[in-house]
């Protein structure tokens, strides 16, 4: 029997969901300062609007909805579904008002596109967009890379115990210190020394590569922000092409990988256990999807002779295929190339790449690699058992950060989410087919889309369908938070409408 | 007789020319195989026919102009995309202005060679400038006050203070 949520369940979701979006409002001072520093009146007061409503919304939530009780399971994964559809319409205010999106549907688009550091793009004219406009674009996939719940977490929930329940309900099952908010805390910390290092680099290459002071800092901040959160959007509409530099590259790289790492990693290698980087099972297999998945993308780039010397296919190449792995989007070739210069077993190269993911606990969607790694461990014991005598016992480690035995339990939920997935990028396929494009495009930009890439083959324009335009902001909010809160938030719908009291 | 000279001489000089005109011509046609231009779309949809070919291209200058040595990279938008042009430097002296959110680029014509994967550049699409030539000069956007913004601003703001009085009066 499904019971009727109570008036006290939608009053504790609106007091925890106005508290998140106040916290969302407040981040919009940054771009309102950056915009007031470059001059640009217009810009500042769309957001100004955009504060206000955020605002608004939030302290009004938090009136009506006051409690002191605390967040249980089902309340927690409400809260974050919500909140990231919340952030995506408020987050899209601002950018609707700079008139370089055509409509609000596209604003949406590009706002759950950043904040689930997905990086399919809808805007016009980007490269006229203010300075203000263009630090907020970034700023959101900083933001919801690290979690828009733990910006919440960090700064504005003190020692409650919901707390890890919507930690959780972010696609975030690993806690890196006993405390959760602590968790939080640490994560803002790499994050920030990272951005200040990554600007730094990437600002002074740039300034080598002949761009101006100003601009060549801004772009390494947020190519930082994109590159770090596993985004993929960029300051221009030619993306990474625009900087025509190899050194450019290699540092975008770099920081993709760093995105791609679980932060419980990055931990570790800061109180200088280096060595787990080579004993990690999701660096293992990372290291061995990306050689496999690269191998078929070159292989497919010979068969059609797409670039000349083998140099320029390992540039290109080894650049679409990690930046789909780590579920960046950075692009150094025309979305239209993938379509008219790849081969189709170049695409199902990618495609795989980006269907697999980066870690657990970093900021990049799909399966991931534990879970990949959780799987293969499995298969490997189900096939010793068959091959050796029965009598046999047979165990399967793994390691991560410790030796872990491999247990059914944990085989049984890295298949379901592997399962959710193949069906979110089948799905997202099937109703690109419905709209006339092609078998091989449709499942590229669904992968892209369900996995928080980026990439695209050139389907994602203002001019797509606007069914189309809601399956892969769907598909970008369900692949961002890895179901287990759309599910909920859904069963909560339907106990509302069918439950009992 | 002296007519007859004349005549002859004529008509000597006249197939020099036309010798000149034809040679040229074809050295012309085999430069310049797209003297129209070709929009941004164009060239990357159909990038193999284009490859290794004379193009003229046109667009509004955006960006940076990056000064790598004798050259320098300009990336130029007709509108549909943006694709990078390798200059010589020194042709790059009469772009006043790139594009921006506060300036309007200067629209610039470029015939160069079109290589679909650069050699060069690591595979980049782009195209190499023999010439370029400014079409429309570009201008600084003055920015005006929006002024229905700045009254919705005022608007929610004192909706803002209304909430704000409200929840403090219902904590106390």
């Amino acid at each position: 029997m499904i019971l009727k949520p109570r008036l006290e369940d939608i009053k504790i979701i609106g007091y925890y969901l106005g508290k998140i979006i106040l916290g969302l409002g407040l981040t919009m001072l940054i771009p309102i300062i950056i915009g007031l520093a470059f001059g640009e009146i217009n810009p500042v007061l769309d957001f100004l609007i955009g504060i206000e409503i955020a605002l608004i919304f939030g302290l009004i939530l938090i009136k009506l909805c006051f409690t002191e009780k605390d967040l249980n399971w089902m309340q927690g994964m409400i809260v974050v579904s919500l909140s990231w559809l919340a952030a995506t319409v408020l987050g899209a205010v601002p950018l609707y008002l700079s008139g370089h999106w055509k409509s609000y549907l596209d604003a949406c688009f590009d706002a759950m596109s950043g904040f689930a550091t997905t990086g399919l793009v809808l805007v016009q004219d980007l490269d006229h967009l203010s300075y203000t406009h263009n630090l907020w674009r970034h700023l959101v996939m900083f933001i919801g890379g690290q979690g828009i719940v733990i910006v919440t977490l960090s700064f504005f929930v003190r020692g409650a115990s919901g707390a890890f329940r919507m930690y959780v309900g972010e696609a975030r099952d690993e806690k890196i210190l006993p405390n959760v908010i602590s968790t939080s805390r640490f994560i803002w910390l790499v994050s920030i020394v990272y951005l200040i290092l990554g600007t730094l680099a990437l600002g002074f290459v740039a300034m080598l590569n002949g761009m101006k002071p100003i601009n060549a800092f801004f772009h390494g901040a947020c190519v930082f922000m994109a590159a770090f959160d596993t985004g993929g959007f960029a300051p221009q509409s030619q993306n990474i092409l625009y900087y025509h530099s190899l050194p450019f590259e290699i540092i975008t790289i770099i920081i993709m990988i760093l995105g791609a790492i679980n932060f419980k990693l990055h931990y570790h290698l800061w109180v200088g256990n280096r060595r787990e980087i080579f004993k990690n099972i999701e660096t293992k297999t990372f290291f061995i999807t990306v050689l496999i998945t690269f191998c078929i993308v070159a292989f497919g780039l010979t068969q059609v002779n797409s670039y000349p010397k083998a140099i320029l296919l390992f540039r290109k190449g080894f650049y679409q295929l990690i930046s789909g792995h780590t579920g960046t989007g950075f692009m150094t070739i025309y979305s239209r190339q993938f379509i008219n210069e790849w081969n189709q077993l170049a695409l199902v190269g990618v495609i795989c790449a980006m269907a697999l993911g980066g870690a657990v606990c970093s900021t990049t969607g799909a399966i991931k690699m534990l879970r990949i790694g959780i799987i293969f461990k499995a298969l490997k014991e189900d096939i010793k058992r068959i091959i050796l005598p029965e009598r046999a016992i047979v165990i399967q480690k793994f390691h991560h950060i410790k030796e872990i035995f491999v247990e059914d339990k944990q085989v049984r939920s890295a298949l379901l989410i592997t399962l959710a997935y193949l069906v979110l990028y089948g799905l997202g396929a099937i109703i690109g087919m419905l709209f006339g494009y092609p078998f091989i495009n449709s499942l590229f930009e669904s992968a892209s889309a369900s996995a928080n890439v980026g990439l695209s083959c050139g389907i994602t324009n203002v001019n797509m369908p606007a069914t189309l335009k809601l399956t892969y902001i769907f598909q970008m909010w369900a692949g961002r938070l890895e179901f287990m809160s759309v599910f909920t938030l859904i069963g909560f719908f339907i106990a509302a409408i069918k439950g009992k009291r | 007789m002296m007519r007859k000279v004349i005549n002859y001489k004529l008509w000597v000089i006249g197939f020099g020319i036309f010798l000149f005109l034809t040679h040229n011509s074809s050295l012309i046609t085999h430069n310049y195989c797209y003297a129209q231009s070709v929009s941004s779309t164009e060239l990357i949809n159909n990038a193999r026919l284009y490859d290794g070919k004379v193009v003229t291209y046109e667009g509004e200058v955006i960006g940076d102009i990056m000064v790598r040595g004798e050259y320098a990279w300009i990336n130029v938008n007709d509108g549909q995309n943006a694709i990078g042009i390798w200059i010589d430097r020194n042709l790059t002296k009469d772009i006043f202005y790139t594009g921006s959110h506060k300036f309007k680029g200067d629209w610039v014509e470029v015939a160069g060679l079109f290589q679909r994967a650069c050699l060069q550049h690591g595979g980049d699409l782009d195209i190499h400038a023999q010439t370029i030539r400014k079409i429309r000069q570009g201008r600084e956007i003055i920015e005006r006050l929006n002024m229905s913004k700045r009254n919705l601003v005022f608007v929610l703001l004192g909706a803002l203070c209304l909430v704000w009085i409200l929840k403090q009066l219902k904590l106390k």
